[in-house]
């Protein structure tokens, strides 16, 4: 039985912003996502990591109602997730797509009131100035978005996704073909909307970004791999270990390291490093280091072994035969 | 949520402001019932001072038939492109994320067409009315012209063989997967109304009050039953995937059969998959 755990818990506050129940897309004979379940809470930032035809931009259609899943439940913004509720839905949500798809012989402005427009916002002008604002874009109104640069027009994609306040914004690969300043530039943004209180669910391939901005990730994979704080898959995949590096290698390692207690297992890594497997590492280190002088080693460095989120992602996908098919 | 006249008014404003900053379009909007004043106005003009009043009412007939023509055909084209077009420059995709519903998106859409294509013919032949009082010869040609019957028809056709292009078109924009295709089948589908204005010409039918009330009803029907069908036709879901239901969805990649679904072992308790054992 594999059941919910604390850990993967959205942190409390308020209904859930989203709830996804065994939901199931097939697009014919073919399977574009199957069996995804997760519940967002509000205010959370959620990362939605996968490899490309994961899975992941056809769950946000799902989500935003732009497509009917084949099977499962939802709740999206509390809305239940039916083909009836899908203009409720999508007026208490943003869906920023990819390419950000503006009107390029209009003008920002223009784009924006067109929005507002279909949001039903009968005096969009304060709205529109405050969206425009929060995105840095005020003396830009007036420009044809045909002119702007890509990382202005996801700029103007965002302040679009601000106009009906959402309950919760998807962000499908905000930062994708960006240069580092627009993409550091947009991720400010979204930490910004973080403060407002909106919850965010960000799909990307960046893991860094999610790394920095996620409270929570889920990694899909067709199905989903795993859902957690990205603290936690680091701990639940990784066992916890210190990096030892000596001036010279170590005569008798074996001796050294089996007589201390709480050293579970070593192996070299290099000449004169070893990795040590240990309970608790913080606790671990100044044992090991005086084992280390006491065996008349000259300790070069002790360190708290650390994985990045792409360290797990590529543990939970790497031996996968299907990603490493796309 | 129902239907909503802000929403719709919403695409039809974006559809004007898109005409007007596209020289393209006008162009061609204008250059076509250009072609349509010439042969009305060349006919008016032809109409010699001692010509009949049967002569003169037959030769005012084909004018207004020819003045017909531009706004069954104008439509044709950009109304073709609407949702296409819209797929083709990725701005199909956040409209359907909003609120909008898929009438409201159609009928702006429609009203984004109808407007300038009824608003030339009308231009037209007022343009008619007033080089026949300035320029004929022939007294008859313009009290023919401003004849009730005459002007009733104007008015009552222009936007109902409009209609009709202006649904094909969408219908068939709604389904085509590349704007030059919609565009050409657009343009063809637009014909069959026109045939009938052919065979009036052709004398096969006499024109009469009767005839144009009975045709202006099928017209009127034809356009609430396109409405209905490209309604119908206007898939979200295919729209957005670019394919039919057994292709795979653009922007989720490829898919992967179900038989060729492997799970990676599960990290230890690592799902979040409230009750499911």
């Amino acid at each position: 039985m594999v059941g919910i755990t604390r850990g993967e818990d959205p942190p409390a506050g308020g209904s859930p912003a989203l709830v996804v129940d065994h939901l199931t897309k097939r697009f014919g004979e073919r399977l574009a996502f199957e069996d995804v379940s997760f519940t967002v809470a509000p205010g959370e930032v959620f990362g939605f990591l996968g490899p490309n035809g994961a899975g992941k931009t056809t769950t946000v259609r799902a989500l935003g109602t732009l497509i009917a899943p084949t099977s499962g439940s939802a709740s999206v913004a509390g809305i239940p997730l039916t083909s009836n509720n899908g203009p409720e839905i999508r007026q208490r949500i943003a869906i920023m797509p990819e390419n950000p798809g503006l009107y390029k012989r209009l003008t920002v402005a223009e784009n924006l009131q067109l929005f507002a427009g279909l949001y039903g916002q009968r005096n969009p002008g304060p709205r529109i100035a405050e969206a425009l604002e929060s995105v840095n874009l005020t003396a830009r109104a007036r420009d044809l978005c045909g002119n702007l640069s890509k990382g202005l027009r996801q700029r103007v994609g965002l302040a679009r996704a601000l106009l009906n306040e959402p309950a919760v914004m998807f962000l499908d690969e905000p930062t994708s073909g960006l240069d580092p300043v627009a993409a550091h530039e947009v991720l400010d943004l979204i930490n910004g909307l973080r403060q407002r209180g909106v919850t965010v669910f960000l799909t990307t391939h960046r893991l860094d970004e999610a790394e920095r901005l996620c409270d929570r990730v889920a990694i899909l994979n067709t199905t989903l791999r795993s859902v957690g704080r990205p603290d936690e898959l680091r701990e639940r995949l990784f066992s916890r270990s210190l990096v030892v590096e000596t001036l010279a290698p170590l005569p008798a390692p074996d001796a050294i390291f089996g007589s201390t207690t709480g050293v579970e297992s070593w192996r070299p890594e290099g000449p004169s490093s070893y990795v040590l497997t240990v309970d608790d590492p913080r606790n671990m280190a100044p044992h090991v280091t005086r084992a280390l002088v006491s065996a008349g080693a000259d300790v070069v460095s002790i360190t708290e072994s650390q994985h990045s989120l792409e360290d797990v992602y590529l543990q939970l996908i790497d031996d996968d035969p299907e990603a490493a098919a796309r | 949520m129902k239907f909503s006249v802000g929403r719709m008014t919403a695409v039809l404003r974006k559809e004007l402001r898109e005409y007007r900053r596209s020289p393209f379009i006008i162009g061609t909007m204008a250059v076509l019932p250009l072609v349509f004043l010439v042969e009305p106005l060349v006919i008016i003009f032809r109409i010699g001072p001692t010509v009949g009043a049967a002569a003169v009412d037959k030769a005012v007939g084909s004018t207004f038939l020819l003045l017909l023509i531009a706004p069954a055909l104008l439509p044709a084209v950009i109304a073709a492109y609407s949702v296409v077009g819209e797929r083709e420059q990725g701005t199909l995709e956040p409209l359907l994320t909003t609120p909008l519903r898929r009438e409201e998106l159609l009928l702006g859409k429609a009203l984004g067409v109808v407007v300038p294509a009824v608003g030339m013919g009308y231009i037209l032949f007022a343009v008619i009315q007033l080089c026949a009082r300035l320029f004929a010869s022939n007294a008859l040609v313009v009290s023919a012209l401003g004849q009730g019957p005459h002007i009733i028809a104007e008015v009552l056709f222009a936007p109902l063989l409009a209609g009709w292009s202006i649904w094909v078109g969408i219908g068939i924009s709604a389904r085509a997967s590349d704007v030059r295709v919609a565009q050409q089948l657009g343009t063809l589908s637009s014909l069959p109304p026109l045939a009938v204005v052919a065979l009036v010409s052709f004398d096969v039918f006499t024109p009469s009050v009767t005839l144009a009330v009975v045709f202006a009803v099928i017209l009127l029907i034809a356009d609430i039953v396109l409405f209905r069908i490209v309604s119908a036709l206007f898939d979200r879901e295919r729209l957005i995937t670019g394919a039919g239901a057994q292709k795979a969805p653009a922007g989720g990649g490829d898919v992967i059969p179900p038989g060729a679904v492997r799970r990676i072992p599960r990290v230890g308790g690592s799902d979040d998959r409230r009750g499911h054992p």
